[in-house]
């Protein structure tokens, strides 16, 4: 009943935190985009704009809600819940920081730590799709479909190279568990490189997953499932109100996971100094590298052209796969040296 | 047109589609209307529809007097709007034979020039917007907005000045224009064409989504009547300022950028080194900028001063006749083409010897280049389409009229 009633509480505050957070990412990427282009961006709801994601949640559930003439209702509603869940559950197996001690009772950060959380994750990665073609499937209308159509494509190419190069963490750590990936990565080489993946045996492996991430999520350079210079806005062009606001949040929640991913996988999660003894530095640590992600997605946004559809798959197929088997290889060999 | 929309799928392993693109769709610079045949991604066949911004300019010319014609012309290609000026009122004053003052025909040309790095800040903005690069969009419209601050400082008009008259101008500079005008210069010599160059020439993915894409050969772009930066992006050094040079153009130092290739990638890089040409006539036209009067000595076609109107008999008389009655202009016809832009925009008016156009006609240069976009894009994914109609750099209301 306890660990039950823990848990729920942790479920709570973290979705509450994270969704919160994800508000705030819009207004920060507003932002930053303004910035970029010589703009102020939001600054009329409130001080500084900070009240914009409330506005636009308001706007969001205060709309329309419009269904097309479709053939499937069901699966039209559908849709938007299958691209906004799975990245919420796949959190479940972050961890944010140590353990904290509170109310007498030890609390680890993380919301439940499973042996095989790396797997976890890519299985809710892989059903993301699903929401993206059945929405560009059941709108009935061609943009929606030729977009659905080149995302199923993309996600599952880039898929494997995003789990190809996880192979190598896996062959250097040894553990599918997060918390334990973590762990394997505190300390420090010569007293003052941190032993994080990303410096020692997988910096390849970093850069392969970092753009397949960039891929997996439909960010720039790799949005052409949304390009909406040529496909109006893609799977989601008849979505509106409340459903369309759940593809968007669903695309920045995959963002933020993907993110927190790379960090708990390459960049050392909470690990820093200091963290251990004080478990609040190590939630900032968590979020400095998330946040530093985050901003570089941004970046790359306002500052670089799209692909064509053909050339992103040549790329995939034939550039980051074979880069990604080459990482195990190495990878593997290294771990056989050791 | 029909042929396309009323095919029936011959077998149920058909799996060609038919989309229809625009004319309300992001990427078609208006409402442009574009049919395209898909197999798969590819295109397979393609058809475009034109006239949803007819506005039935060419008619309204006969109604109006000469003078009145050149706010119509403004709102044609409304993103080279003082080259509309230019071109129509070069027209009449062939018909007329006037001769204009010098000082009047540099303010032209340092206008007609401005205005083209506008014509193309915009066109490299939307270029870049529909690729993917959606800063560069901005850098564009403020280079833009620097070039309209330009303009409205000389005659209060943004997008429509109507600043030129048939015999000279409407009014002589203000002072400290020409400061303003070098310090434009030096602005977007040293910052935005930078960017222009870091953001998009510069840049690997954008390279590789023109290069090869949308290709026409120089005999091919003569055979559709292809002119301007698209013609020169084939490889024919054709320029009206060069090969029938007007208003002067004859005496300023220029060169006419050419690229062999003919994709998207070629009339890129021609339009970029287009705006470092018209930089240095601007430059040039700056420097020897005489003084004098800015309209021509021909009282029965120029208004006189509102000094002179108020005080001189003869001044009044012939205001009162040139705005009640107009000026009739010999009958006869007149083709006169300038370099937009966008390319040949020509102006053929037949007069009956009255004070209005019996006829006016306009030899629109995005209507040719856009003839060549199914052509152009046969064959190519969607993706280029845009990328393709982007690098013709059609304007609906020029198209239309």
């Amino acid at each position: 009943m306890d660990i039950a009633l823990e848990a729920a509480l942790k479920i709570a505050v973290i979705l509450f935190i994270v969704l919160t957070f994800l508000a705030y990412l819009v207004l920060f990427e507003r932002k930053i985009l303004g910035w970029i282009q010589l703009r102020v961006g939001p600054n009329r709801v409130g001080p500084w704009g900070l009240l914009q994601p409330l506005a636009d949640l308001l706007k969001f559930i205060a709309k329309e809600d419009v269904t097309p003439d479709t053939p499937n209702r069901v699966l039209f509603a559908l849709a938007p819940a299958l691209a906004l869940v799975p990245p919420l559950m796949a959190l479940a197996v972050i961890p944010f920081g140590s353990t904290i001690e509170l109310f007498g009772r030890k609390i680890a950060l993380q919301i439940t730590d499973i042996n095989v959380g790396l797997l976890y994750v890519f299985a809710l990665g892989s059903l993301e799709v699903y929401g993206i073609i059945l929405a560009g499937w059941s709108s009935n209308s061609k943009y929606s479909l030729l977009g659905g159509l080149r995302s199923a494509a993309q996600m599952i190419s880039y898929e494997l190279a995003l789990t190809l190069s996880v192979a190598g963490v896996l062959i250097q750590a040894g553990t599918l568990s997060l918390s334990e990936i973590v762990h394997v990565q505190s300390g420090y080489y010569f007293g003052i490189i941190p032993r994080w993946h990303v410096f020692w045996y997988q910096p390849l492996g970093f850069i392969i997953f970092f753009i397949a991430a960039v891929a997996e999520t439909n960010r720039v350079p790799f949005d052409l499932p949304e390009a909406e210079s040529e496909l109006v806005a893609g799977y989601h062009t008849e979505y509106s109100s409340i459903k369309f606001a759940m593809f968007f949040v669903g695309e920045y929640a995959a963002m933020f996971v993907v993110s927190a991913l790379a960090t708990t996988l390459f960049l050392g999660g909470w690990t820093g100094p200091g963290a251990e003894r004080v478990p609040l530095l190590g939630v900032l640590y968590f979020s400095l590298k998330t946040g530093f992600f985050l901003f570089v997605y941004i970046w790359l946004r306002g500052t670089l052209p799209r692909f064509r559809y053909d050339q992103l798959m040549q790329f995939g197929w034939k550039v980051l796969v074979p880069m990604a088997f080459a990482n195990i290889f190495i990878s593997s060999a290294l771990a056989l040296w050791r | 047109m029909s042929d396309v929309l009323t095919e029936v799928k011959k077998s149920p392993l058909d799996s060609e589609i038919v989309l229809n693109m625009g004319p309300q769709h992001p990427s078609t610079h208006g409402v442009l209307r574009v049919l395209l045949k898909l197999d798969g991604e590819r295109i397979v066949h393609a058809e475009c529809e034109i006239g949803y911004l007819h506005t039935g300019m060419e008619k309204l010319a006969e109604y109006k007097k000469y003078n009145h014609v050149i706010t119509i012309t403004d709102r044609m290609d409304y993103l080279n709007s003082t080259g509309n000026n230019l071109g129509f009122v070069l027209a009449v004053e062939k018909m007329l034979q006037l001769d204009i003052p010098p000082r009047a025909q540099v303010i032209r040309v340092m206008l007609t020039e401005l205005q083209r790095i506008a014509s193309h800040s915009v066109w490299i903005a939307t270029h870049g917007l529909e690729i993917g690069a959606m800063t560069l969009f901005f850098y564009g419209f403020r280079v833009r907005e620097a070039v309209l601050q330009l303009i409205e400082a000389v005659c209060g008009g943004r997008m429509m000045p109507s600043y030129f008259r048939i015999g000279g101008l409407a009014r002589d500079i203000p002072d400290g224009w020409t400061q303003r005008v070098r310090d434009f210069c030096d602005d977007f010599e040293t910052q935005a064409l930078k960017e222009f160059d870091t953001l998009l020439t510069e840049n690997p993915i954008f390279r590789k989504r023109t290069e090869g894409v949308g290709v026409i050969s120089a005999e091919e772009a003569i055979q559709w009547g292809m002119s301007g930066p698209c013609l020169r992006g084939s490889g024919v050094a054709h320029d009206i300022r060069r090969a029938h040079p007007y208003s002067g153009y004859e005496t300023y130092d220029f060169d006419i950028p050419t690229r062999p290739e003919g994709d998207v990638w070629a009339r890129y890089l021609v339009r970029v080194e287009e705006m470092r040409q018209s930089l240095r006539i601007v430059r040039q036209a700056v420097e020897k900028l005489p003084s004098g009067p800015v309209k021509a000595d021909a009282p029965r076609i120029v208004l006189p001063d509102r000094h002179k109107m108020k005080t001189q008999m003869d001044a009044l008389i012939y205001h009162f006749l040139l705005v009640s009655d107009g000026f009739p202009v010999p009958a006869g016809e007149v083709y006169q083409p300038i370099e937009s832009a966008r390319g040949e925009l020509g102006f053929y008016i037949v007069s009956d010897g009255g004070p209005k156009p019996y006829r006016m006609h306009v030899r629109a240069p995005s209507f040719a280049n856009l003839q060549a976009l199914p052509k152009l894009i046969e064959g190519h994914l969607i993706a280029d389409v845009v990328a393709i109609i982007g690098s013709i750099d059609i304007v609906l209301g020029d198209i239309d009229r």
